[in-house]
């Protein structure tokens, strides 16, 4: 893009600062779109496995609906909790939502298509999500009132112990890849199983890895059955209680960006990205970021696939398969990764 | 260079402030957040140096986990700062030989940094590595190369102290106190063993 401004008779400085803002505004607001979009599909999606219908009154098909809330949230009135301490009740919405976009500054949505191609991509994502606990802990604690606090507690426990796996699982993808580029670790996937199939989920070693990684992006985005920080039986809306109007609102739209982050992480480090699934050339007729969308769309759908299904975690039981199960088998399977690399001439 | 000489001042006025902050801040919640800030803004710091691997560390490791857990026991604890505040001039004299010391290390830094930088060199003790080899191969090939034996040292030293946190917290199970979870036993339990049937009479009540 900064050859197109390049092009048209701006110096190299310019061009290159012209081109990296539009690239951040047209990302932001595509992810934003999105994001509008996909909370209406999981309420579709939800609404059809429990044979109702769903959002259907604004616009064709209900098409709408997240617009209208957005509008309606805007216009609501923001309560303040009197005794909140108001600045930080004020920024954590704003921490949620900035992070939960910051992160997509690395995700490349086809060859060459990325704000910033850093060779330190994928430990970015992991720096930028952990920062994502920082929105529920200050939301919960700034909101003086119990059961937000609960939720604070119960959310930065979380995060940290799937933080843990999550990592583990990276490490096995980078050992085969070779590279924390995200770019990379897509086209060292071409041709990977069995030089056909364009994805690193098909290798026994890592199939495991990718299950883990899935269960994990969903407790580390408090997604059910892992929704322990907004149980609505027993916290009420856990750290999101006292916020109205815009402020929830950015809570509710960081929380769905850092879904879909999830859903493309999965993509890109386990199913090949935007190459198409079979290495077979008539496929790449299809625009790589097609693939990486529907791919990205289908990993969304068994998210609410899920949310539908199965029934919320025990705390316990959060915790127990966050450090007794995944930890453990990640660990062994960083160890036996590492010896099969080894041992096949991988690094030689 | 002036973008560079930008973003420097930026990262540098916003650690330097924040430092302060956390320092003169009332609410020790809000020094802990000005804390965050202060890390996060150190690894910007350490970007503008090429340093990017050191960087996303700083902030998965300090920000992401370490500072979480220090928010959490700020958060957890009452702490009275006017009772902390009454024993300033009792802690005055060791406070300002802290200070000295740390004037003291910050002088002789400069001092070291004008003798000239340190000589790394390559596992087999050669040259430098290029300059375009990135960051986590240049510092792997150090610390499992040349520096592997206090790489192994500093990281026995490490389970050393988590075996012994353990140990220091660790309580066996009071006898006669509750079982432990059999979690498989939870699981294999069935509805008919948890429940019964019961269809009282009307006005009847049941035996339980």
């Amino acid at each position: 893009m900064t050859a197109f401004f390049q092009s048209l008779g701006l110096p190299y400085e310019w061009a290159w600062t012209v081109a990296t803002l539009a690239g951040i505004l047209i990302v932001s607001l595509l992810v934003m779109f999105s994001v509008a979009m996909v909370i209406y599909v999981d309420r579709k999606v939800l609404g059809a496995i429990m044979l109702r219908r769903g959002p259907n009154v604004v616009g064709p098909f209900g098409l709408l609906q997240s617009f209208a809330d957005g509008l309606k949230v805007f216009l609501q009135e923001t309560i303040i909790p009197s005794a909140a301490n108001k600045g930080i009740f004020l920024i954590a919405p704003i921490i949620t939502f900035t992070v939960a976009l910051a992160a997509w500054a690395v995700i490349p949505f086809d060859a060459g298509v990325v704000i910033s191609d850093i060779n330190v991509g994928l430990l970015y994502i992991l720096a930028i999500s952990s920062m994502g606990v920082y929105g529920v802990v200050m939301s919960g604690w700034a909101s003086n009132s119990k059961y937000p606090f609960f939720s604070a507690m119960r959310a930065s426990a979380q995060m940290i112990s799937y933080e843990v796996s999550i990592g583990f699982v990276l490490v096995c993808v980078v050992l085969f890849a070779g590279t924390f580029n995200l770019s990379g670790i897509v086209n060292a996937q071409q041709g990977f199983g069995l030089g056909l199939i364009n994805a690193y989920a098909v290798h026994p070693l890592l199939f495991p890895m990718w299950v883990v990684f899935f269960i994990s992006a969903l407790a580390e985005t408090a997604r059910a059955p892992f929704d322990l920080t907004e149980a609505e039986s027993e916290l009420v809306a856990g750290y999101q209680t006292e916020y109205s109007s815009m402020s929830f609102a950015l809570f509710w739209l960081g929380e769905y960006a850092n879904i879909l982050l999830m859903c493309s992480l999965n993509t890109l480090l386990f199913w090949g990205g935007w190459l198409p699934p079979l290495d077979i050339p008539v496929l790449y007729m299809v625009p790589g970021i097609i693939w990486f969308l529907v791919k990205t769309f289908v990993f969304f759908f068994m998210f609410s696939w899920i949310w539908a299904t199965v029934p919320r975690y025990r705390y316990d039981q959060l915790m127990r398969l966050g450090w007794k199960v995944f930890l453990p088998m990640s660990l062994l399977f960083v160890a036996a990764t590492s010896g099969y690399l080894m041992a096949i001439g991988h690094f030689a | 260079m002036l973008i560079q000489a930008i973003a420097f001042y930026f990262f540098a006025t916003i650690v330097v402030a924040s430092a302060v902050m956390v320092v003169m801040a009332r609410n020790p919640v809000h020094s802990v957040l000005w804390l965050i800030l202060a890390f996060f803004n150190a690894a910007g710091l350490m970007v503008l140096l090429g340093a990017e691997f050191i960087a996303m560390l700083l902030v998965i490791v300090y920000v992401g986990a370490v500072a979480v857990l220090f928010l959490f026991v700020v958060m957890m604890l009452d702490i009275d700062f006017a009772a902390m505040r009454a024993g300033f001039s009792r802690n005055a004299p060791l406070g300002l030989l802290i200070a000295a010391i740390l004037l003291a290390e910050l002088l002789l830094g400069v001092g070291a940094y004008n003798a000239g930088g340190l000589t790394l060199g390559t596992p087999d003790g050669t040259a430098m590595q290029a300059a375009d080899t990135s960051n986590i191969e240049a510092l792997g090939a150090l610390l499992y190369g040349r520096y592997i034996i206090l790489f192994e040292i500093a990281g026995i030293i490490l389970l050393v102290a988590m075996i012994g946190a353990i140990v220091l917290t660790f309580q066996p199970p009071k006898p006669g106190a509750r079982a432990r979870q059999d979690v498989g036993k939870q699981i294999r339990r069935r509805p008919e063993e948890a429940t019964v049937m019961k269809s009282p009479e009307v006005g009847q009540g049941i035996e339980l």
